[in-house]
């Protein structure tokens, strides 16, 4: 049925144009700091704005009234009586979760943490970009409603950024999730503790007592208007470039309020952080290879010391315009439902709200996508990695003035100086990310090495490639939003057996399938995002469309093939994925074997010269390709162990 | 003739007596008129600043009302003959006249009265006739049978559901039945403490009567002055004092009902039985689907020895809610516990008559000094609970005591008699106000509801900031007027009232507008766990949410009933169901 609803509904909604959107001004945050003492700045007077009637609240009476509540006690009870606990030592447990949970805000730290911070960005960023309109929103938005911000995450400047802005505007400062990952960095942890992070264990699936404790906790925050409340919808920093498949539980939660009703809305506040070079740009390089992370310590925060020296350019942070969630339950959940049973007492929430929940978090990570700045170097980067052998520095500024202009059609947030001859616009990215890409004797190509090193083995140098390639991409990755839909059609177009519109939406549907783990596409919608497709391809003339069919343009070729190029590293690797579980022999291979066992079958087809995409070794690829395949049950999982995960192969 | 009594004497356009209503004088003070009310003929100076300054009103724009009915205007009635001629056989006084007609078309919905103000009359009915007795109840229904004639019953005319008015569908002929002339005590049993009244006695009358004999039912409606006995058992009313004797379910020992299968009754007046569902629960809250309500038995109660009024201020809304809810805890309520929140006790101040002494002013401002200064309370959160006691004197007192104990540790002052009186005097002037309002361009209405007491302040915030909303969306130029109270106290929960008016200068459709907020409302309140209603009925006003009330299966059952009983769908009104 969907498919004769393309062919007839023909023309999409004009909306769709996401070109048209008008997006705010940005300032430079620094500017100021660079005029004015820090010191100063650190300890002036910080009055915030606070939501409409809060009385202000201490720490302690927080966590009496996270302790005492109705929802929490209930659980207890439960847990009590389950294992046969005496009440008051499952309520200690629960308290001692909490202190290990709760933040500990205090002005000192932040003062402290302003100044420290001042220091710190002046130093490493030429200017912090800010839409204060979106900041004035923002104020607006705190007095009204209960507030939730949701960053992007690529980096750990994240959240410290978040609240130093926040204290720069004189807004009320947030409480953040935060990984218990930092809590291992004993100063750092308290610091960051006292400065408003409150610390979630990373998988506490089945344990009741701590989803009780940590949901009551967020919650109680969220009833009362305590502080608005941050996390990252993404789960953890990307490091690919690429946001992440949003994760709803935390979403979940502080819905859930509204849904019961004790709130009157909830205002959800995306924000888009982006930079021009991320601190830890061939450190996910390195991780996305199999180098082990290493493990968040002080000292090894202190040995960033050398990142101070470095030249990072322009951070852009862009406050998006509140989203109600009351708006978005509008005649689609059901409050009453919750009318038969104590509000404290735990429920499942319906399908409509689950469903709900989880459009949510896909819509917010979209216009979190469609904020960010892109800046000229993420289309230099695109082009390099499709011209391996390199560029003539003319054609490569000739290609990319081309592909700026088809960006900016398909309604990116580029910030390409106007008034700058386009050779100067490369120039400057290209300068600043010398580490990347090398300009020698006219010609520009990626800084990887072609030969081994002194000692170096095959495979080291396979690896080391990978680094310069990977962390290439994760630039090109941050306009790929923009172009994902029309890239997709492009490629169902070249496989679609006939130019008729629902075999080509087949294709079109397939790949949207296949991929709806590697990039940002909301369940369910892909014929929106055909629409969507074929009217961007349409509007920069690359393809007609008629009633029944869709066709290529007479001069849509170099956009068509320029798109379909984008793709081809993941089709590449996907199918590198495929080969590998259908060549693999074991009967039951475990889930933690499989990244290394697929990424040494990629290594070794690049060794041998038969592969040539480096992206193929990336274990972030390989996964989504593993999560798509068990989503169209070519594989299938089975829980063998209760502990270990082994998938089964079944091609 | 005195059938037309009542109807002389009140508004055909507004609420309440013609004599008594509100009015901005030559010098802009605001100003109750008539001889009735504690407040009749008192200046109110402080209303006009409050008026213009919640409403963004000024009084130069003035929309005044139709001022008398244009008879012309009513349509010609549609009579069947036969019914008529057999009625004057019967001798069952009848009438077509227009006004009696128009008079009976409407209850006070601000819709209704809107309409009439601006001189739109409607369908109205096409014949008035006015039974004596019960046995004239049974020839009229047993006529309308034989004639497919639709019947309506009115008591008072004070609802605010909608259900007076006529189904826009109906084509037969529509007669209301008009109760009043049943006003008589037929008996008082003092054995039993147990009145028998015929069901068209208004409540004031009631009480007035019982008095003289050393008794009182108890039940106290807002809408006393008016409502009438049948009327409170069709819609399920509930009374003021019901902490003591209880709303008009408990109340009622044995109904008499005509309907078109029979007269329904129980055979006994038992205290409890144990009989199957109570029929008395088919007939209550019936609203006029099933049959006429003639004849009741209600429990009384001696006059009690004393009665006393107080009040207390709190620090805010929520610290007085949770003071209510450990009165109700405790069950130790007494007769009345109200509890208005910010906007209400500043509006009750604006209703404060001209002081007669400098003593006494100079008094309000030490009081005032003391609750907002030494207390530290913040006069824009304040709120204030009216309480009335009732009993002999001693338990009286321990009463009082007991429950400022209990206020005290929510941070409750007690802030005196007088103006608690007051705050129970306003409950009968305050729907006079609607009518000043809409003389200015403002247009308002009140509704109710029952919740959990674990939802009480989360629907009130809800509501309140929905009705806000929604105005503003719906281009109302000025913040309207959103106000609750907490006017009855339960052991599971209590009855919120809400009040909202605003402005509609520049709308071009303020019914319209009107009525979406309404609607909007309701479904926040029910969204939040609050009920279709507490106790004015469904009417036509929330039929549509009947289904999601009851449940499919609840509604079913209702509409069997009404099957079996009126198969012909006499009682016509289209209420309810």
């Amino acid at each position: 049925s969907t498919r004769r609803g393309i062919a007839t509904t023909g023309r999409l909604n004009p909306k769709v144009n996401p070109g048209l959107k008008k997006r705010d001004e940005l300032e430079d945050m620094l500017e100021e700091r660079r005029r004015s003492s820090d010191a100063r700045h650190a300890l002036r007077c910080y009055a915030p704005a606070v939501y409409k009637g809060l009385a202000p609240r201490e720490v302690s009476a927080l966590r009496g009234a996270v302790l005492q509540s109705d929802a929490l006690q209930h659980v207890i009870g439960q847990v009590s009586a389950e294992c046969g606990e005496r009440r008051e030592l499952v309520q200690e447990e629960a308290a001692h979760l909490l202190d290990e949970m709760a933040h500990r805000l205090r002005l000192g730290t932040v003062r402290f943490f302003a100044y420290v911070l001042s220091k710190v960005f002046k130093t490493l960023f030429r200017s912090v970009r800010v839409n204060e309109e979106g900041v004035q929103r923002l104020q607006q938005a705190i007095q009204d409603h209960p507030v939730v911000l949701l960053p992007s995450h690529r980096s750990y400047m994240d959240f410290l950024m978040m609240s130093y802005i926040l204290y720069t505007y004189d807004l009320a400062l947030p409480v953040i999730a935060a990984g218990m990952d930092f809590m291992s960095m004993k100063v750092v942890g308290e610091m960051l503790r006292m400065s408003g992070a409150f610390f979630i264990r990373r998988s506490f699936g089945g344990d009741k007592l701590y989803w009780a404790v940590f949901s009551e906790y967020v919650k109680t925050m969220l009833r009362t208007g305590y502080a608005p409340i941050e996390f990252f919808l993404e789960g953890t920093r990307s490091r690919t470039g690429k946001s992440l498949t949003p994760k709803t539980g935390l979403l979940n939660i502080v819905m859930e309020p509204f849904f019961k009703g004790e709130v009157f809305d909830i205002h959800l506040v995306p924000v888009s952080i982006s930079y021009d070079r991320i601190l830890e740009e061939s450190l996910y390089a390195r991780e996305l290879l199999g180098v082990p992370k290493p493990k968040e310590t002080t000292s090894g925060l202190l040995k960033a010391r050398q990142i101070l020296r470095e030249d990072y350019g322009v951070m852009h942070v862009y406050f998006g315009h509140p989203v109600s969630v009351r708006s978005l339950a509008q005649g689609r959940v059901k409050r009453s439902q919750y009318n038969l049973v104590p509000r404290h007492i735990p429920q499942r929430p319906c399908l409509a709200a689950q469903a709900l929940v989880g459009e949510a978090a896909f819509r917010l990570v979209r216009l979190q996508e469609q904020a960010m700045v892109l800046r000229p170097w993420t289309l230099v980067a695109t082009l390099l990695l499709q011209n391996p052998d390199g560029m003539d520095l003319p054609v490569l500024e000739e290609q990319a003035a081309w592909l700026r202009r088809l960006a900016l059609s398909f309604g990116a947030f580029l910030d390409w100086p106007d008034c700058k001859p386009c050779r100067e616009v490369v120039g400057a990215g290209l300068a600043l990310h010398k580490n990347l890409a090398r300009v020698s004797g006219g010609r520009v190509r990626l800084a990887v090495a072609e030969t081994p090193g002194v000692g170096q083995t095959a495979e080291e140098l396979a690896f080391d490639r990978a680094v310069g390639v990977l962390s290439c991409a994760s630039y090109r990755n941050q306009i790929l939003h923009v172009f994902i839909r029309p890239a997709l059609l492009s490629v169902a177009l070249r496989t679609a057996n006939s130019s008729r519109k629902d075999e080509v939406y087949t294709c079109f549907n397939f790949l949207w399938t296949v991929f709806s783990n590697e990039f940002i596409l909301c369940p369910g919608a892909s014929v929106q995002d055909f629409e969507e497709a074929c009217y961007l391809l349409g509007k920069c003339c690359a393809v007609q469309e008629s009633q029944q069919d869709i066709v290529m343009s007479e001069g849509g070729h170099a956009t068509l093939a320029f798109l379909r190029a984008l793709l081809d590293p993941f089709l590449q690797g996907y199918q590198v994925v495929c080969q590998y579980l259908c060549k693999e022999t074991e009967e039951n291979l475990r889930e933690n074997k499989f990244v290394p066992a697929a990424r040494n079958f990629a290594l070794q087809l690049i060794l041998a010269g038969t592969l040539k995409c480096y992206e193929a070794l990336s274990s972030d690829l390989q996964k989504n390709a593993l999560a798509a395949l068990v989503q169209l049950e070519a594989v299938t999982k089975v829980k063998v162990i209760p502990t270990q995960k082994p998938v089964h192969a079944r091609l | 003739s005195s059938h037309f009594f009542r109807q002389d004497i009140m508004k055909w356009n507004g609420w309440g007596y013609s004599d008594s209503r509100f009015l901005f004088n030559k010098k802009g003070q605001g100003e109750f008129t008539g001889k009735r009310y504690r407040l009749s003929g008192m200046i109110l100076p402080s209303l006009k600043d409050w008026f213009e300054a919640t409403f963004g009103t000024s009084l130069q724009h003035k929309t005044p009302a139709t001022p008398t009915l244009n008879v012309s205007a009513v349509p010609p009635p549609n009579l069947v003959e036969p019914f008529v001629e057999e009625l004057k056989v019967a001798g069952v006084a009848a009438s077509h006249d227009p006004e009696g007609r128009v008079f009976r078309s409407h209850g006070h919905c601000l819709h209704e009265i809107f309409a009439l103000r601006e001189g739109r009359i409607g369908r109205v009915p096409d014949l008035v006739v006015w039974p004596n007795c019960h046995n004239d109840v049974v020839k009229i229904v047993e006529l309308a049978c034989k004639y497919n004639v639709c019947l309506m019953p009115y008591g008072g005319g004070t609802s605010v559901s909608s259900a007076l008015e006529c189904p826009l569908e109906e084509t037969r002929s529509v007669v209301s039945l008009d109760t009043s002339q049943m006003n008589r005590i037929l008996w008082i049993d003092e054995k039993n403490l147990t009145v028998h009244v015929e069901a068209g006695i208004i409540g004031q009358d009631l009480e007035r009567q019982l008095n003289e004999s050393g008794y009182c039912t108890g039940h106290e409606p807002d809408s006393m002055e008016f409502s009438s006995l049948g009327g409170w058992v069709a819609t399920r009313a509930s009374g003021m004092k019901k902490n003591i004797y209880g709303n008009i379910e408990d109340l009622v020992v044995h109904i008499k009902m005509v309907t078109p299968r029979g007269v329904i009754e129980k055979s006994c007046q038992g205290p409890r039985m144990s009989t199957g569902p109570d029929i008395h629960h088919f007939i209550m809250g019936s609203e006029g689907t099933l049959g006429v309500v003639t004849e009741v038995t209600m429990k009384i109660r001696p006059l009690p020895e004393y009665q006393k009024y107080g009040s207390i201020v709190f620090p805010n809304f929520q610290q007085g809610v949770s003071c209510l809810r450990e009165v109700a805890r405790q069950r130790c309520a007494p007769a009345s516990i109200r509890l208005m929140d910010n906007e209400q006790f500043q509006f009750g101040h604006a209703l404060k008559p001209q002081v007669s002494s400098i003593f006494t002013s100079f008094l309000d401002g030490l009081k005032k000094f003391y609750i907002t200064k030494f207390k530290g309370f913040e006069p824009h959160h304040l709120c204030v609970a009216t309480l009335l006691f009732e009993g002999d004197r001693e338990k009286v007192l321990q009463h009082e005591k007991q429950v400022y104990d209990i206020a005290a540790k929510f941070g409750g002052l007690a802030a005196g008699e007088d103006n608690g009186q007051r705050g129970y005097m306003l409950t009968f002037v305050i729907a006079y106000l609607r009518d000043l309002g809409m003389d200015y361009y403002v247009i308002g209405e009140s509704f109710e509801t029952s919740v959990p007491w674990d939802r009480v302040l989360d629907l009130c915030r809800n509501v309140k900031e929905r009705i806000v909303r929604e105005c503003k969306e719906r281009g109302v130029q000025f913040p309207p007027f959103s106000t609750c109270r907490v006017t009855q106290t339960y052991d599971a929960g209590a009855c919120v009232y809400f009040y909202f008016a605003f402005n509609y200068r520049g709308l071009a459709d303020p019914l319209h507008v009107y009525e979406r907020v309404e609607h909007e409302a309701r479904e926040e309140i029910l969204a939040n766990g609050g009920s279709l209603s507490h106790h004015h009925g469904v009417g036509k006003l929330r039929k549509e949410w009947m289904r999601e009330a009851v449940s499919t299966v609840g509604l079913g059952m209702l509409q069997s009933v009404k099957e079996y009983v009126d198969p012909n769908n006499i009682f016509g009104n289209r209420n309810l169901l």
